[in-house]
């Protein structure tokens, strides 16, 4: 039983790489959609104090005692259609708005660019 | 013909400098306690000096508890030792001070035209014993604070009337400086002082209530919790910038008495309440 569970679970997951791998191959851009762990990197980041610290300012998925200086991070994916847009805002946010208090995160290189790219993952996920 | 455009230009600028007036400290005033009174119409203007607590009702039962017992107390019994403590010389502090020294606390900073400087209470202190042949004290705490909550103390309930003379273009330089300072954006996290304490007054920053502009010097020197201590204002000052991963100035340098300048002219026609106490 365990046995077949297992190899059962194997085919799927070799299924879904080779799906994968497929869709992949034909639409590029699906190469744009998180993985796991970029999404848990990203809310690693976002929550940490001294790199994100976006909960300081932004009610933010399950994070605790958040700040209410901006708007809640929530239903990310109908305010930003255009993930690149979401990405543009937090790699520096006095493009849209020069007086915003929010940190210019990817300008000021208080982010890596990769880090950036993982906390887009995890807030488009909100 | 080039020779004439820069000249023209250079009128031209001249001429854009001359229309678009400065505003005042008198202006500016008037226009932060609009936006005060506008944003937080429950407080009156008189409880500014009590900070955070002055709009924040939840965190304020808890400080009045903390205010029965002031944990500033000892640093007043030690700063009236300290202060009536003779120098090597015989004087005393009280020599240096009008009033010797009691209850003036309110007419810091000033602007000095001799010295083309302007000088706060902590600044005075230290100066007072140079000239008397002593060391000067570190800046941000121990005996200075404890020396300037003393004197704060002899002065609760004075009025603050800081003044800019509007003929002194020096005064109104350093004014400019310190206004420029709480403004302008700094630090790797490119925030100003006022985006915290003008445009976010009263929002959560994590689990903190940002405090309103006016009133921030009223109660300094400040016992702060977290810091299990007294501290002066310029202790704060370099907190503050510090948090936004700016570069602090030096203390009591002339840039966080510019700061301190316009800060506490911000705070006119406020009681002084120092020293206080905050989480
Ligand atoms: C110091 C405060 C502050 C911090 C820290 C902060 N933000 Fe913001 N954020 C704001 C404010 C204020 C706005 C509102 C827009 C503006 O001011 O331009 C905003 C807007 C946004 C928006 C646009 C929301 C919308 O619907 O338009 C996104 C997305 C965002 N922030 C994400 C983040 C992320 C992700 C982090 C952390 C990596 C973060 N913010 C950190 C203050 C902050
Ligand atoms: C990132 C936000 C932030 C910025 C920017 C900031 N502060 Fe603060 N400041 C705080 C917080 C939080 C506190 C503690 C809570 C309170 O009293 O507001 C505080 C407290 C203070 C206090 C003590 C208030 C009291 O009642 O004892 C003073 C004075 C002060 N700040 C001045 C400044 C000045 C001057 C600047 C700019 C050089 C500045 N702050 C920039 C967040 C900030």
């Amino acid at each position: 039983m365990r046995q077949s569970a297992k190899k059962f679970f194997t085919a799927t997951l070799s299924l879904a790489a080779l799906l994968g791998a497929l869709t992949l191959l034909s639409f590029p851009a699906a190469a744009a959609e998180g993985t796991g762990s970029m999404i848990e990197k990203g809310k690693a980041v976002a929550e940490d104090r001294i790199k994100g610290n976006c909960l300081a300012c932004h009610v933010m998925g399950d994070g605790t005692l958040p700040g209410n200086i901006g708007p809640p991070l929530i239903a990310m994916k109908a305010r930003f259609p255009d993930k690149d847009k979401l990405r543009a805002q937090i790699w520096d946010a006095t493009v849209a708005n020069p007086d915003t208090i929010m940190i210019p995160f990817g300008r000021n290189r208080v982010l890596t660019e990769e880090e950036i790219d993982q906390v887009v993952e995890y807030v488009y996920t909100l | 013909m080039k020779k004439l455009l820069i000249a023209s230009i250079l009128l031209g600028l001249l001429g854009g400098l001359a229309v678009t007036a400065q505003a005042t400290p008198q202006e500016d005033l008037a226009e932060l306690r609009a936006y005060f009174k506008n944003r937080f119409p429950n407080t009156p203007f008189k409880d500014y000096i009590n900070g955070v607590y002055s709009i924040d009702p939840a965190s304020r039962e808890e400080w009045e508890e903390i205010e029965e017992f002031p944990p500033y107390e000892l640093s007043i019994s030690n700063g009236k030792e300290l202060f009536d403590t003779p120098f090597a010389n015989g004087k005393s502090y009280a020599d240096c001070f009008v009033n010797g020294g009691i209850g003036i606390a309110e007419r810091y900073p000033f602007f000095d035209s001799n010295s083309g400087q302007v000088i706060t209470l902590e600044s005075a202190i230290n100066a007072c014993r140079e000239a008397n042949g002593e060391e000067p004290l570190k800046w941000q705490k121990g005996p200075i604070a404890d020396i300037s909550a003393y004197m704060h103390y002899t002065s609760r309930g004075n009025i603050i009337n800081i003044q800019v003379p509007s003929d002194n273009p020096a005064a109104l330089a350093a004014y400019e400086r310190g206004k420029n300072h709480f403004y302008a954006k700094r630090g790797q996290l490119n925030m100003s002082c006022a985006d915290c304490h003008v445009y976010n007054s009263g929002n959560k920053i994590r689990a903190d209530i940002l405090s309103p502009e006016i009133g921030h010097t009223t109660h300094f020197p400040v016992y702060r919790s977290s810091w299990g201590e007294l501290g002066t204002l310029h202790r704060r000052y370099d907190g503050c910038n510090k948090q936004v991963r700016a570069k602090p100035y030096p203390s009591q340098g002339e840039e966080y008495r510019a700061l301190e300048y316009f800060d506490t002219y911000m705070s006119n026609g406020l009681e002084i309440n120092g020293p206080g106490a905050r989480k």
